[in-house]
């Protein structure tokens, strides 16, 4: 390890934290929501790097790994579902979005 | 290394915060991409060169290129796109790049570099744990980007 594990995790909190400010504060653009979801998702990817070289152990590194996997699918279709939102309502508003049948 | 650390967790908290106050959704994707890289090399500061791969083609090479893919397909509503930046738009990049570049050049010149960082049994091990410890993981996670393939397909393929 070349940092205490504290400080890399610290990091990985902050990042999360920015993530989860930029989820629900820009709900004004899905597309900046999705881009919020993807840092808190780094922010796990961090954390799960640094537990893996803390412990040095393999399973971190994998489930980074799966993390990465799961987050192709579901950008994929999260902004799939976007541009359908936009050809319906021709709005990026979250808030425009409140029922689902309408 | 633990300076160069510490400087890379700073530029990627910095591009992390620029891009969830950037107004442009491409402005800020392009943010979020030097975030990823200083936090590819992070990882592979931490011992893990395969995740900082793959962070830097699936993250940085697939999932952004997706975004900015979909954002000027849809081209949303806000578009001052100011045609002739002055330095206040200039010098945010040019701070983290310019970080970015002194970080390079503090690996490359104060020491020599490390041959063979990561040695070959430690990849056959990362295979070995993958497919045959979390063998049933890999196969769940080829099913769902088949399912996201389909859904997606449905989603954005549909002719009106």
């Amino acid at each position: 390890m070349i940092v205490p594990l504290e400080h890399i995790l610290i990091l990985a909190v902050i990042l999360f934290l920015m993530g989860l400010a930029c989820t629900l504060v820009r709900r004004g653009n899905l597309i900046m929501m999705l881009v919020g979801i993807e840092i808190m998702l780094n922010a796990a990817i961090t954390a799960f790097v640094a537990g893996s070289a803390a412990w040095g152990k393999m399973d971190g590194q994998l489930f980074a790994l799966f993390i990465i996997a799961m987050t192709s699918a579901e950008v994929s279709l999260a902004l799939a579902m976007v541009v359908y939102l936009h050809r319906k309502r021709s709005t990026l508003n979250a808030d425009a979005f409140s029922r689902m049948k309408g | 290394m633990t300076v160069l650390f510490y400087l890379l967790a700073l530029v990627a908290t910095v591009a992390t915060f620029l891009c969830i106050t950037e107004r442009h959704p491409v402005h800020a994707v392009v943010y979020l991409v030097t975030s990823f890289f200083s936090l590819a090399v992070i990882f592979y500061l931490l011992g893990a060169p395969l995740v900082a791969a793959f962070e830097v083609i699936i993250y940085a090479g697939a999932i952004m290129v997706l975004f900015l893919f979909s954002i000027m397909m849809i081209r949303p509503e806000v578009t001052e796109i100011d045609l002739h930046p002055g330095f206040r738009d200039w010098w945010p990049a040019l701070l983290l790049g310019g970080i970015l570049l002194a970080a390079l050049g503090y690996t490359i010149f104060s020491q020599p570099l490390r041959q063979g960082t990561v040695s070959p049994g430690e990849i056959r091990e990362f295979a070995r744990l993958l497919f045959q410890k979390y063998g049933v993981a890999v196969e769940i996670v080829s099913l769902q980007l088949l399912f996201a393939l389909v859904g997606a397909h449905y989603l954005g393929g549909r002719r009106r």
